[in-house]
Protein backbone atom coordinates (compact mmCIF):
# COMPACT_ATOMS: atom_id res chain seq x y z
CA UNK A 1 0.00 0.00 0.00
CA UNK A 2 2.59 2.51 0.93
CA UNK A 3 4.61 1.84 -2.19
CA UNK A 4 1.20 2.79 -4.57
CA UNK A 5 0.54 5.83 -2.15
CA UNK A 6 4.13 6.57 -2.84
CA UNK A 7 4.27 6.13 -6.77
CA UNK A 8 1.01 8.03 -7.23
CA UNK A 9 2.85 10.54 -5.34
CA UNK A 10 6.12 10.20 -7.91
CA UNK A 11 3.74 10.50 -10.86
CA UNK A 12 2.47 13.83 -9.50
CA UNK A 13 5.34 14.82 -8.40
CA UNK A 14 6.72 14.81 -12.26
CA UNK A 15 3.36 16.37 -13.24
CA UNK A 16 3.88 19.38 -11.16
CA UNK A 17 7.42 20.11 -12.33
CA UNK A 18 6.78 19.78 -15.70
CA UNK A 19 4.43 22.08 -15.78
CA UNK A 20 6.33 24.47 -13.71
CA UNK A 21 9.14 23.76 -16.38
CA UNK A 22 6.83 24.84 -19.24
CA UNK A 23 5.85 28.20 -17.34
CA UNK A 24 9.08 28.75 -16.44
CA UNK A 25 11.33 31.48 -18.52
CA UNK A 26 11.91 29.57 -21.99
CA UNK A 27 9.17 27.64 -22.06
CA UNK A 28 6.85 26.47 -24.09
CA UNK A 29 3.70 27.27 -22.17
CA UNK A 30 3.71 31.16 -23.86
CA UNK A 31 5.45 30.07 -27.14
CA UNK A 32 2.49 27.79 -28.11
CA UNK A 33 -0.62 30.10 -27.23
CA UNK A 34 1.39 33.15 -28.97
CA UNK A 35 1.92 30.91 -32.10
CA UNK A 36 -1.74 30.10 -31.37
CA UNK A 37 -2.33 33.63 -31.68
CA UNK A 38 -0.57 34.73 -34.32
CA UNK A 39 -1.27 31.64 -36.68
CA UNK A 40 -4.84 31.99 -36.97
CA UNK A 41 -5.09 35.53 -37.44
CA UNK A 42 -2.75 35.37 -40.30
CA UNK A 43 -5.68 33.34 -42.00
CA UNK A 44 -7.55 36.18 -43.21
CA UNK A 45 -4.99 37.56 -44.34
CA UNK A 46 -4.54 34.56 -46.79
CA UNK A 47 -8.10 34.40 -47.58
CA UNK A 48 -9.64 37.46 -47.26
CA UNK A 49 -11.66 38.94 -44.29
CA UNK A 50 -15.40 38.41 -46.26
CA UNK A 51 -17.14 36.93 -42.28
CA UNK A 52 -18.64 33.94 -44.69
CA UNK A 53 -15.62 32.77 -45.97
CA UNK A 54 -13.97 32.80 -42.52
CA UNK A 55 -17.02 31.57 -40.70
CA UNK A 56 -16.71 28.17 -43.01
CA UNK A 57 -13.07 28.02 -42.37
CA UNK A 58 -12.91 28.94 -38.85
CA UNK A 59 -13.32 25.39 -37.09
CA UNK A 60 -10.74 23.95 -39.43
CA UNK A 61 -8.53 26.34 -38.91
CA UNK A 62 -8.40 26.47 -35.15
CA UNK A 63 -8.17 23.24 -35.50
CA UNK A 64 -5.56 22.75 -37.52
CA UNK A 65 -3.40 25.43 -35.71
CA UNK A 66 -3.86 24.39 -32.13
CA UNK A 67 -2.28 21.10 -34.01
CA UNK A 68 0.33 22.94 -35.20
CA UNK A 69 1.08 24.79 -32.27
CA UNK A 70 0.91 21.32 -29.65
CA UNK A 71 3.07 20.19 -31.96
CA UNK A 72 6.18 23.17 -31.79
CA UNK A 73 6.01 22.59 -28.06
CA UNK A 74 6.39 18.78 -28.62
CA UNK A 75 9.88 18.31 -29.51
CA UNK A 76 11.30 20.04 -26.51
CA UNK A 77 8.86 17.48 -24.28
CA UNK A 78 11.99 15.15 -23.63
CA UNK A 79 14.88 16.68 -24.90
CA UNK A 80 15.64 18.98 -22.46
CA UNK A 81 15.48 16.20 -19.69
CA UNK A 82 17.74 13.76 -22.21
CA UNK A 83 20.43 16.58 -22.73
CA UNK A 84 21.24 17.14 -18.85
CA UNK A 85 21.03 13.65 -17.52
CA UNK A 86 17.52 14.18 -15.51
CA UNK A 87 16.18 11.49 -18.20
CA UNK A 88 18.51 8.90 -16.63
CA UNK A 89 17.34 9.47 -13.21
CA UNK A 90 13.59 9.61 -14.09
CA UNK A 91 14.08 6.19 -15.51
CA UNK A 92 14.69 5.23 -11.81
CA UNK A 93 11.84 5.60 -10.09
CA UNK A 94 9.63 4.04 -8.83
CA UNK A 95 7.11 4.62 -11.62
CA UNK A 96 9.11 3.42 -14.00
CA UNK A 97 9.58 4.90 -17.66
CA UNK A 98 6.01 4.32 -18.63
CA UNK A 99 4.95 5.98 -15.61
CA UNK A 100 7.62 9.55 -16.23
CA UNK A 101 6.13 8.78 -20.20
CA UNK A 102 2.16 9.16 -19.02
CA UNK A 103 3.43 11.97 -16.27
CA UNK A 104 5.10 14.19 -18.93
CA UNK A 105 2.99 13.45 -21.25
CA UNK A 106 0.14 14.74 -19.28
CA UNK A 107 1.33 17.56 -17.86
CA UNK A 108 2.44 18.81 -21.61
CA UNK A 109 -1.31 18.64 -21.61
CA UNK A 110 -2.45 20.57 -19.23
CA UNK A 111 0.40 23.26 -19.43
CA UNK A 112 0.30 23.84 -23.04
CA UNK A 113 -2.35 22.20 -24.74
CA UNK A 114 -5.32 23.09 -21.84
CA UNK A 115 -4.50 27.06 -22.21
CA UNK A 116 -5.26 26.69 -26.34
CA UNK A 117 -8.42 25.14 -25.59
CA UNK A 118 -9.18 28.25 -23.36
CA UNK A 119 -7.86 30.18 -25.84
CA UNK A 120 -9.93 28.84 -28.56
CA UNK A 121 -13.21 30.81 -27.96
CA UNK A 122 -11.48 33.91 -28.20
CA UNK A 123 -10.33 33.05 -31.88
CA UNK A 124 -13.30 31.56 -33.00
CA UNK A 125 -14.48 34.97 -32.16
CA UNK A 126 -12.08 36.56 -34.61
CA UNK A 127 -13.25 34.29 -37.37
CA UNK A 128 -16.15 34.47 -36.91
CA UNK A 129 -17.29 30.92 -35.70
CA UNK A 130 -21.21 30.51 -35.92
CA UNK A 131 -22.49 31.00 -32.26
CA UNK A 132 -23.75 27.45 -31.80
CA UNK A 133 -20.43 26.15 -32.90
CA UNK A 134 -18.83 27.64 -29.58
CA UNK A 135 -19.62 25.10 -27.20
CA UNK A 136 -18.53 22.06 -29.33
CA UNK A 137 -15.40 23.73 -30.34
CA UNK A 138 -14.55 24.00 -26.83
CA UNK A 139 -15.57 20.51 -26.16
CA UNK A 140 -14.61 18.53 -29.37
CA UNK A 141 -10.81 20.07 -28.42
CA UNK A 142 -11.11 18.85 -24.91
CA UNK A 143 -11.70 15.28 -26.42
CA UNK A 144 -9.46 15.69 -29.05
CA UNK A 145 -6.16 17.23 -27.98
CA UNK A 146 -5.56 14.86 -25.42
CA UNK A 147 -4.85 12.37 -28.36
CA UNK A 148 -2.18 15.03 -29.49
CA UNK A 149 -0.18 15.08 -26.89
CA UNK A 150 -0.11 11.69 -26.88
CA UNK A 151 0.57 10.63 -30.01
CA UNK A 152 3.04 13.58 -30.15
CA UNK A 153 5.01 11.95 -27.45
CA UNK A 154 5.97 8.87 -29.47
CA UNK A 155 6.94 10.88 -31.52
CA UNK A 156 9.07 13.22 -29.56
CA UNK A 157 10.47 10.21 -27.40
CA UNK A 158 11.67 8.38 -31.03
CA UNK A 159 13.28 11.60 -32.41
CA UNK A 160 14.68 12.39 -28.91
CA UNK A 161 17.98 11.93 -29.43
CA UNK A 162 18.09 13.32 -32.67
CA UNK A 163 20.21 16.61 -33.23
CA UNK A 164 17.71 19.32 -34.29
CA UNK A 165 14.67 16.56 -34.59
CA UNK A 166 11.59 18.60 -34.76
CA UNK A 167 11.17 18.62 -38.13
CA UNK A 168 11.84 15.09 -38.38
CA UNK A 169 9.58 14.52 -35.41
CA UNK A 170 6.18 16.29 -37.66
CA UNK A 171 7.12 14.14 -40.44
CA UNK A 172 6.40 10.98 -38.39
CA UNK A 173 3.28 12.80 -35.57
CA UNK A 174 1.36 14.61 -38.49
CA UNK A 175 -0.32 11.82 -39.96
CA UNK A 176 -1.39 10.36 -37.19
CA UNK A 177 -2.89 13.50 -36.27
CA UNK A 178 -5.68 13.13 -39.10
CA UNK A 179 -8.70 11.25 -37.39
CA UNK A 180 -8.32 13.79 -34.51
CA UNK A 181 -8.67 16.85 -37.29
CA UNK A 182 -10.99 14.90 -39.06
CA UNK A 183 -13.49 13.89 -36.26
CA UNK A 184 -12.82 17.17 -34.28
CA UNK A 185 -13.69 19.40 -36.83
CA UNK A 186 -16.38 17.08 -38.40
CA UNK A 187 -18.17 17.94 -34.45
CA UNK A 188 -18.00 21.51 -34.65
CA UNK A 189 -19.48 21.37 -38.38
CA UNK A 190 -22.12 19.40 -37.67
CA UNK A 191 -23.94 21.12 -34.93
CA UNK A 192 -23.36 24.28 -37.35
CA UNK A 193 -25.28 22.28 -39.48
CA UNK A 194 -27.78 21.51 -37.16
CA UNK A 195 -26.49 17.48 -37.41
CA UNK A 196 -26.33 15.78 -34.41
CA UNK A 197 -22.13 15.65 -33.34
CA UNK A 198 -22.69 12.98 -30.96
CA UNK A 199 -20.90 10.05 -33.35
CA UNK A 200 -17.98 12.52 -34.72
CA UNK A 201 -17.39 13.13 -30.51
CA UNK A 202 -17.78 9.77 -29.82
CA UNK A 203 -15.33 8.30 -32.37
CA UNK A 204 -12.54 11.56 -31.59
CA UNK A 205 -13.00 10.26 -27.55
CA UNK A 206 -12.04 6.60 -28.73
CA UNK A 207 -9.04 7.67 -30.86
CA UNK A 208 -7.96 9.42 -27.69
CA UNK A 209 -8.18 6.17 -25.54
CA UNK A 210 -6.28 4.39 -28.60
CA UNK A 211 -3.67 6.94 -27.37
CA UNK A 212 -4.27 6.49 -23.98
CA UNK A 213 -3.73 2.77 -24.21
CA UNK A 214 -0.57 3.04 -26.97
CA UNK A 215 1.24 5.60 -26.30
CA UNK A 216 3.04 5.50 -22.91
CA UNK A 217 3.60 1.54 -23.94
CA UNK A 218 5.32 2.94 -27.33
CA UNK A 219 6.88 6.53 -25.80
CA UNK A 220 8.71 4.53 -22.99
CA UNK A 221 9.92 1.73 -25.33
CA UNK A 222 11.60 4.68 -27.30
CA UNK A 223 12.77 6.65 -24.17
CA UNK A 224 14.49 3.27 -23.10
CA UNK A 225 15.81 2.99 -26.52
CA UNK A 226 17.42 6.40 -26.26
CA UNK A 227 18.69 5.73 -23.04
CA UNK A 228 21.26 2.37 -24.31
CA UNK B 1 13.65 -18.59 -37.57
CA UNK B 2 16.91 -17.78 -36.28
CA UNK B 3 18.58 -20.00 -38.47
CA UNK B 4 18.73 -17.39 -40.99
CA UNK B 5 20.04 -14.77 -38.48
CA UNK B 6 23.47 -15.86 -39.51
CA UNK B 7 24.01 -13.50 -42.61
CA UNK B 8 26.27 -16.11 -44.29
CA UNK B 9 23.39 -18.45 -44.71
CA UNK B 10 21.45 -15.91 -45.49
CA UNK B 11 23.09 -14.90 -47.78
CA UNK B 12 23.13 -18.60 -49.78
CA UNK B 13 19.47 -18.39 -49.08
CA UNK B 14 19.58 -15.20 -51.29
CA UNK B 15 21.86 -16.28 -53.56
CA UNK B 16 19.48 -19.76 -54.29
CA UNK B 17 16.02 -17.71 -54.29
CA UNK B 18 17.26 -14.49 -56.57
CA UNK B 19 17.43 -16.92 -59.47
CA UNK B 20 14.09 -18.09 -59.37
CA UNK B 21 12.49 -14.47 -58.64
CA UNK B 22 14.30 -12.91 -61.31
CA UNK B 23 12.79 -15.18 -63.85
CA UNK B 24 9.40 -14.99 -62.46
CA UNK B 25 9.82 -11.26 -62.89
CA UNK B 26 10.55 -11.15 -65.96
CA UNK B 27 8.15 -13.99 -67.69
CA UNK B 28 4.44 -12.68 -65.38
CA UNK B 29 5.65 -8.82 -66.32
CA UNK B 30 6.25 -9.92 -70.16
CA UNK B 31 3.30 -12.08 -69.78
CA UNK B 32 0.64 -9.53 -67.97
CA UNK B 33 1.79 -6.49 -69.74
CA UNK B 34 0.99 -8.32 -72.97
CA UNK B 35 -2.18 -9.43 -71.64
CA UNK B 36 -3.44 -5.94 -69.82
CA UNK B 37 -2.13 -4.20 -72.69
CA UNK B 38 -2.82 -5.79 -75.98
CA UNK B 39 -4.75 -9.18 -75.09
CA UNK B 40 -7.39 -7.83 -72.51
CA UNK B 41 -11.15 -6.87 -73.76
CA UNK B 42 -11.88 -3.30 -73.22
CA UNK B 43 -14.13 -1.92 -70.31
CA UNK B 44 -17.70 -1.49 -71.69
CA UNK B 45 -17.93 1.91 -70.14
CA UNK B 46 -14.03 2.79 -69.51
CA UNK B 47 -12.76 1.89 -73.06
CA UNK B 48 -9.02 1.60 -73.18
CA UNK B 49 -8.19 3.44 -69.76
CA UNK B 50 -9.39 0.53 -67.94
CA UNK B 51 -6.32 -0.90 -68.42
CA UNK B 52 -4.38 1.51 -66.11
CA UNK B 53 -6.33 -0.79 -63.72
CA UNK B 54 -3.73 -3.38 -64.45
CA UNK B 55 -0.78 -1.03 -63.21
CA UNK B 56 -2.14 0.62 -60.43
CA UNK B 57 -4.51 -1.92 -58.40
CA UNK B 58 -1.16 -4.26 -58.43
CA UNK B 59 0.92 -1.27 -56.79
CA UNK B 60 -1.92 -0.24 -54.46
CA UNK B 61 -1.52 -3.74 -53.18
CA UNK B 62 2.13 -3.86 -53.27
CA UNK B 63 1.67 -0.46 -51.13
CA UNK B 64 0.09 -2.23 -48.23
CA UNK B 65 1.81 -5.63 -48.52
CA UNK B 66 4.89 -3.74 -48.47
CA UNK B 67 3.62 -1.69 -44.99
CA UNK B 68 2.80 -5.20 -43.73
CA UNK B 69 6.66 -6.20 -44.10
CA UNK B 70 8.34 -3.34 -42.13
CA UNK B 71 5.68 -4.08 -39.28
CA UNK B 72 6.09 -7.51 -39.25
CA UNK B 73 9.86 -7.36 -39.40
CA UNK B 74 9.39 -4.40 -36.80
CA UNK B 75 7.87 -6.94 -34.40
CA UNK B 76 10.14 -9.67 -34.78
CA UNK B 77 13.20 -7.02 -34.24
CA UNK B 78 11.99 -5.77 -30.49
CA UNK B 79 10.53 -9.09 -29.66
CA UNK B 80 13.41 -11.10 -30.88
CA UNK B 81 15.77 -9.15 -31.55
CA UNK B 82 16.06 -11.10 -34.46
CA UNK B 83 19.63 -9.33 -36.41
CA UNK B 84 18.04 -9.55 -40.01
CA UNK B 85 14.78 -8.58 -38.99
CA UNK B 86 16.36 -4.78 -37.92
CA UNK B 87 17.53 -4.12 -41.50
CA UNK B 88 15.23 -5.72 -43.49
CA UNK B 89 12.49 -2.82 -42.53
CA UNK B 90 15.52 -0.61 -43.56
CA UNK B 91 15.88 -2.90 -46.98
CA UNK B 92 12.07 -2.51 -47.75
CA UNK B 93 10.98 0.93 -47.28
CA UNK B 94 11.91 2.21 -50.50
CA UNK B 95 10.48 -0.25 -52.56
CA UNK B 96 7.33 0.18 -50.65
CA UNK B 97 7.33 3.80 -51.14
CA UNK B 98 8.02 3.59 -54.47
CA UNK B 99 4.66 1.30 -55.30
CA UNK B 100 2.36 3.78 -52.91
CA UNK B 101 4.26 6.65 -55.15
CA UNK B 102 3.47 4.72 -58.32
CA UNK B 103 0.21 3.93 -57.03
CA UNK B 104 -0.81 7.55 -55.91
CA UNK B 105 0.34 8.65 -60.12
CA UNK B 106 -1.22 6.03 -61.77
CA UNK B 107 -4.26 6.17 -59.90
CA UNK B 108 -4.17 10.45 -60.75
CA UNK B 109 -3.37 9.40 -64.51
CA UNK B 110 -6.49 6.87 -64.81
CA UNK B 111 -8.71 9.56 -62.45
CA UNK B 112 -8.20 12.64 -65.12
CA UNK B 113 -10.33 10.20 -68.35
CA UNK B 114 -12.73 8.88 -65.16
CA UNK B 115 -13.29 11.64 -63.08
CA UNK B 116 -12.14 14.79 -65.28
CA UNK B 117 -9.19 15.38 -62.31
CA UNK B 118 -6.23 14.21 -61.73
CA UNK B 119 -6.47 14.59 -58.06
CA UNK B 120 -9.49 13.95 -55.81
CA UNK B 121 -9.69 13.93 -52.13
CA UNK B 122 -11.73 10.82 -51.59
CA UNK B 123 -11.32 8.07 -49.48
CA UNK B 124 -9.19 5.74 -50.95
CA UNK B 125 -6.45 8.18 -52.65
CA UNK B 126 -6.48 10.05 -49.33
CA UNK B 127 -5.43 7.04 -47.28
CA UNK B 128 -3.14 6.11 -49.95
CA UNK B 129 -1.52 9.66 -49.72
CA UNK B 130 -1.34 9.18 -45.77
CA UNK B 131 0.23 5.51 -46.53
CA UNK B 132 2.93 7.52 -48.32
CA UNK B 133 3.52 10.15 -46.06
CA UNK B 134 3.99 7.04 -43.14
CA UNK B 135 6.90 5.44 -45.63
CA UNK B 136 8.99 9.40 -45.41
CA UNK B 137 8.28 9.20 -42.05
CA UNK B 138 9.55 5.74 -41.51
CA UNK B 139 12.87 6.38 -44.20
CA UNK B 140 13.83 9.52 -42.58
CA UNK B 141 13.72 8.54 -39.00
CA UNK B 142 15.89 5.47 -40.52
CA UNK B 143 18.15 8.43 -41.62
CA UNK B 144 18.10 10.75 -38.25
CA UNK B 145 19.49 8.33 -36.43
CA UNK B 146 23.24 7.89 -36.50
CA UNK B 147 23.41 4.65 -34.40
CA UNK B 148 22.41 1.54 -36.96
CA UNK B 149 20.83 -0.65 -34.11
CA UNK B 150 18.58 2.26 -32.40
CA UNK B 151 17.71 3.45 -35.79
CA UNK B 152 16.19 -0.16 -36.54
CA UNK B 153 14.61 -0.34 -33.18
CA UNK B 154 13.47 2.86 -33.13
CA UNK B 155 11.42 2.39 -36.54
CA UNK B 156 10.45 -0.86 -35.29
CA UNK B 157 8.36 0.95 -32.72
CA UNK B 158 7.07 3.68 -35.25
CA UNK B 159 6.31 0.44 -37.77
CA UNK B 160 4.03 -0.99 -35.00
CA UNK B 161 2.45 2.20 -33.91
CA UNK B 162 1.21 2.74 -37.39
CA UNK B 163 -0.22 -0.59 -37.92
CA UNK B 164 -2.34 0.42 -35.21
CA UNK B 165 -3.31 3.62 -36.72
CA UNK B 166 -3.15 3.07 -40.55
CA UNK B 167 -6.43 1.18 -40.13
CA UNK B 168 -7.89 4.28 -37.90
CA UNK B 169 -6.83 6.93 -40.15
CA UNK B 170 -8.19 5.16 -43.08
CA UNK B 171 -11.29 4.51 -41.84
CA UNK B 172 -11.46 8.05 -40.78
CA UNK B 173 -10.94 9.44 -44.13
CA UNK B 174 -13.14 6.75 -45.62
CA UNK B 175 -15.48 8.17 -43.20
CA UNK B 176 -14.64 11.47 -44.39
CA UNK B 177 -15.44 11.68 -47.78
CA UNK B 178 -15.79 9.05 -50.25
CA UNK B 179 -16.23 8.83 -54.05
CA UNK B 180 -13.92 6.17 -55.08
CA UNK B 181 -16.13 2.81 -56.38
CA UNK B 182 -16.19 0.32 -53.81
CA UNK B 183 -13.65 -2.75 -54.11
CA UNK B 184 -14.76 -4.94 -56.36
CA UNK B 185 -11.71 -7.85 -56.24
CA UNK B 186 -11.21 -8.53 -52.41
CA UNK B 187 -15.04 -9.56 -51.87
CA UNK B 188 -16.45 -12.56 -49.72
CA UNK B 189 -19.07 -13.10 -52.32
CA UNK B 190 -16.13 -13.20 -55.13
CA UNK B 191 -14.77 -10.91 -58.01
CA UNK B 192 -17.26 -9.39 -59.53
CA UNK B 193 -14.71 -8.39 -62.23
CA UNK B 194 -14.54 -10.76 -65.48
CA UNK B 195 -11.52 -13.30 -65.93
CA UNK B 196 -10.49 -11.58 -68.97
CA UNK B 197 -9.37 -8.87 -66.71
CA UNK B 198 -8.81 -10.48 -63.64
CA UNK B 199 -6.11 -13.15 -65.31
CA UNK B 200 -3.61 -9.92 -66.62
CA UNK B 201 -4.77 -8.24 -63.18
CA UNK B 202 -3.27 -11.17 -61.03
CA UNK B 203 -0.35 -11.78 -63.38
CA UNK B 204 0.82 -8.29 -62.84
CA UNK B 205 0.07 -8.71 -58.86
CA UNK B 206 2.64 -11.62 -59.21
CA UNK B 207 5.46 -9.70 -61.18
CA UNK B 208 5.00 -6.98 -59.08
CA UNK B 209 5.74 -9.37 -55.62
CA UNK B 210 8.40 -11.12 -57.51
CA UNK B 211 10.50 -7.72 -58.31
CA UNK B 212 9.66 -6.79 -54.90
CA UNK B 213 11.49 -10.00 -53.91
CA UNK B 214 14.36 -9.64 -56.33
CA UNK B 215 15.32 -5.71 -54.66
CA UNK B 216 14.12 -6.36 -51.14
CA UNK B 217 17.03 -9.34 -51.51
CA UNK B 218 19.20 -7.41 -53.02
CA UNK B 219 18.82 -4.48 -50.93
CA UNK B 220 19.41 -7.00 -47.44
CA UNK B 221 22.27 -8.24 -49.31
CA UNK B 222 23.59 -4.57 -49.50
CA UNK B 223 23.06 -3.89 -46.52
CA UNK B 224 24.71 -7.01 -44.77
CA UNK B 225 27.95 -6.64 -47.08
CA UNK B 226 27.82 -2.95 -45.97
CA UNK B 227 28.04 -3.98 -42.39
CA UNK B 228 30.57 -6.21 -42.47
CA UNK B 229 33.18 -3.24 -44.29
CA UNK B 230 31.75 -1.22 -41.84
CA UNK B 231 32.68 -3.76 -39.49
CA UNK B 232 36.42 -4.67 -41.26
CA UNK B 233 37.08 -0.59 -41.36
CA UNK B 234 36.10 -0.18 -38.20
CA UNK B 235 38.78 -2.88 -36.92
CA UNK B 236 41.14 -1.15 -39.05
CA UNK B 237 40.49 2.25 -38.15
CA UNK B 238 38.96 3.46 -41.40
CA UNK B 239 35.66 5.66 -41.98
CA UNK B 240 33.65 4.58 -44.76
CA UNK B 241 30.86 6.15 -45.95
CA UNK B 242 27.26 4.36 -46.24
CA UNK B 243 25.47 4.02 -49.80
CA UNK B 244 22.13 2.00 -48.78
CA UNK B 245 19.68 4.65 -48.42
Amino acid sequence: MTAAVKSTGVFWAVVRRDIKLAWSQGGTGTMALSFFLIAVSLFPFGVGPEPQMLARIAAGVIWVVALLACLLSLDRLFQADFEDGSLDDLALSPIGMMGIAAAKTLAHWISTVLPLVVMAPLLAMLMQLPNEGYLFLVVSLLIGTPALSLFGAIGAALTVSVRRGGVLMSLLVLPLYIPTLIFGVGAVDAVILSADPTPHLALLGAVTLVGIVVSPFATAAALRLSLE
Amino acid sequence: MHRFANPAQFNRLADKILPWAIAITVITLVVGLYYALFASPEDYQQGSSVRMMYVHVPAAWMAMFVYGVLAVSGFVALVWKHPLALISGKAAAPIGAVFTLLALITGSLWGKPMWGTYWEWDGRMTSVLVLFFFYLGYMALWQGIEDEDKAGKATSILALVGVVNLPIIKFSVEWWNTLHQPASVMRLDGPTIHTDMLIPLLTLAVAYKAYFVVVFLWRMKLEINERKISALAQAANVKVHHYGG
